[in-house]
């Protein structure tokens, strides 16, 4: 049997449902992750489909361990996320949620760094009609902000390729050192999906912002097609291990404050993804495996919590800590799988979490950074604090709110439950994770050391939560923004903007002149930099690429403008 | 309780026992050092109840400094819009 391309089938998936009247779609959302399963298993993985596009040897299709992984837990993923899907009949969030798991395959089966560019692209097209498709005032504002933030990460990417092959270098995906201006471009636009430092405004600003299944898609896929991508371009760059490091400790700050539930998951988010981007720092095998299956690890028990927290929102139309309480009374399903979730991210043994993070752990611990390892450990304290405690306890415990809504829809509960039985299931058997990692394991997560300074970190833990509640040194939940990286471009940007087009106006420039003309001169720049003959791009298919890109930048900035002034 | 039913949690003496319950565990974690020996990856683990400890203070500390970062970055709900 001879296999297609996995992306092919998601795309053929997402045309179908586009055109198939409603009383079909939901076979046909379930049918499609299940038939891009099947294709993938007989998928041989010695082939590799090239396309010469324009002069250049495009590898559309290439597989290794690291890609195949990937693209089992994106099928895993999509499947899990489609079926919680199936209560409502919006289809543009439907077959958006198909193209973006299709855009996430291609990316990690992608043999070369255009084609990696081209799906980063469709990443961040799809992605934006999940946020889109909430259909709330603020909607579309939140969806501009976002692509803005995704194509700049596009052009940098891009501008990374065009200079690589302006300098006659090999554009495949092999690991590439920090040694130029290409690979710090290339390095900085994985960095902005990565979620590093400053540039992670857009997590935290867009994750509360989509629907209910986006969330749970987006968690899945943006941010660790870019880690797969570190982990190809840049395994063992030593300036990972810190910025990595930082990124596991300053959000569980801003977790402990923030009522917006789902926020707090996207700042445990950055605070995971910072484990992995250590993992990648460190680049030892133990590392690299230890990262990757805490990326696989982390879209379960992630998406989980971002299950419980979208059913809880799609019931009671809160997210603020301090509007909800008490939910376990009607929606005690929906509170144990949350719980299941919440233990699995706080790396409890049995559950996912423990048998990957530990990996990371032990990895850092004997290549001799002591004091990362210290700042993992308290940040895996933290982990707990907000994410393991706070979110359950909070939306189903705590105070009383009052409200008595529905349990959760039946599709919602089995794609919980599904998510539910793979943290138990890796936890419990982590031999079956193990098998499909990129090296081989020589590693056991259930020594008695190990479980047991597990859990005298994780309890402590959880008595110094209830000390502090107990003494009310807990800061309350109370409704409220924290500024973060995103006040930049949320509140910064747009006022020096209209502050320079003010004076425009002064001199009588009308503003839309203004704006154009700022777009005009975006596009002359890009094309002297980008164009066909520009320094950025000495051949046709980047130069062509690059005016696309542009043309979607300016898109989204003068749509931006428009909106927003 | 608006619908009139009282829950296991409701009742605060259960969740005495609970919190009991905590306590209980914790101790009984630190004695477990007396019978299992803890492999040593970094320095400090040597000192005896180390990951308890370290556990407990980085909890307090983080909810300790959290409080006076919302003191710095806390605006109304309404900051960004206009």
């Amino acid at each position: 049997m001879t296999s297609v391309a996995p992306f092919l089938v998601f795309f053929a998936g997402a045309a179908i449902v586009t055109l198939s009247p409603a009383r079909w779609r939901s076979i046909l959302l379930v049918a499609t992750p299940v038939a891009g399963a099947i294709n993938l298993w007989f998928l041989d993985p010695s082939t590799t489909l090239g396309a010469p596009v324009m002069g250049i040897d495009l590898v559309i299709h290439s597989s290794d361990r690291l890609s195949v992984l990937f693209a089992w837990l994106f099928h895993l993923a999509a499947l899990i996320a489609v079926i919680y899907s199936l209560h409502m009949s919006d289809r543009l969030q439907q077959v958006a949620a198909l193209a973006y798991a299709g855009c996430a395959l291609g990316a990690v089966f992608a043999g070369d760094l255009v084609t990696l560019f081209l799906f980063w692209e469709g990443l961040a097209l799809t992605s934006a009609a999940l946020i889109l498709a909430r259909r709330r005032p603020g909607s579309l504002r939140a969806t501009l902000r976002y692509l803005a933030v995704q194509v700049t990460s596009g052009l940098l990417l891009l501008a990374g390729i065009a200079m690589l092959r302006a300098g006659g270098e090999s554009i495949g995906l092999a690991a590439m050192e920090l040694d130029g201006w290409a690979a710090w471009l290339i390095f900085l636009a994985l960095g902005i999906k990565c979620g590093f430092p400053l540039l992670h405004g857009w997590i935290i600003d867009a994750y509360p912002e989509a629907t209910e299944t986006g969330t749970v898609l987006m968690c899945a896929f943006t941010t660790k097609v870019a880690i797969y991508a570190l982990a190809r371009l840049f395994p063992g760059t030593g300036e990972l291990i810190w910025i990595g490091a930082v990124m596991t400790m300053f959000p569980i700050f801003y977790a402990v404050i923030e009522n917006d539930l789902r926020r707090v998951l996207a700042y445990s988010m950055i605070n995971q993804l910072g484990f992995m981007v250590v993992g990648i720092g460190v680049g030892t095998e133990l590392a690299l495996n230890g990262a990757v299956s805490h990326a696989f690890n982390d879209v379960l028990f992630k998406g989980l919590l971002f299950m419980t927290m979208g059913a809880v929102l799609y019931r009671t139309g809160r997210m603020g800590g301090s509007e909800l309480g008490g939910l376990y009374r009607t929606m005690p399903a929906t509170t144990g799988l949350c719980i299941v979730g919440a233990a699995s991210i706080s790396a409890f043994p049995l559950f996912s979490g423990f048998v990957s993070k530990s990996m990371i752990m032990v990895a850092v611990a004997e290549e001799g950074h002591g004091w990362i390892w210290l700042v993992l450990l308290f940040a895996s304290a933290g982990v707990f604090h907000h994410a393991g405690i706070k979110i359950p306890f909070f939306a189903f415990f705590a105070h009383d709110s009052g409200l008595r809504p529905k349990e959760a829809p039946r599709p919602m509960l089995v794609a919980m439950a599904v998510a539910a039985s793979g943290c138990l299931v890796i936890g419990m058997w982590p031999d079956l994770l193990y098998r499909m990692l990129p090296y081989g394991v020589h590693y056991d997560a259930y020594t008695w050391s190990h479980v047991l300074t597990q859990c005298q970190l994780l309890f402590f833990s959880a008595l110094a939560f209830t000390l502090l509640k107990l003494y009310r040194l807990y800061p309350p939940e109370l409704p409220g923004v924290n500024i973060d990286a995103d006040w930049c471009y949320r509140w910064l940007l747009p006022r020096l903007a209209r502050h320079a087009l003010r004076l425009a106006g002064d001199a009588a420039v009308p503003l839309r002149a203004a704006s154009l003309a700022l777009i005009a001169g975006a596009t002359g720049v890009g094309r002297r930099w980008g164009g066909p003959s520009g320094i950025l791009a000495r051949d046709p298919v980047t130069g062509t690429a690059s005016l696309a890109v542009l043309f979607v930048f300016a898109l989204v900035l003068v749509l931006h403008l428009v909106h927003g002034l | 309780m608006s619908d009139g039913k009282r829950r296991f949690l409701d009742n605060p003496r259960n969740v005495r026992w609970i919190i009991r319950a905590l306590y209980g565990l914790c101790l009984l974690l630190v004695a477990a050092e007396f019978v299992v020996h803890r492999h040593i990856e970094h320095p400090f683990e040597t000192l005896f109840g180390f990951h308890a400890l370290y556990g407990l203070v980085a909890c307090v500390i983080l909810v300790l400094a959290a409080r006076e970062l919302r003191k710095l970055v806390m605006r109304r709900e309404d900051h960004y819009d206009d």
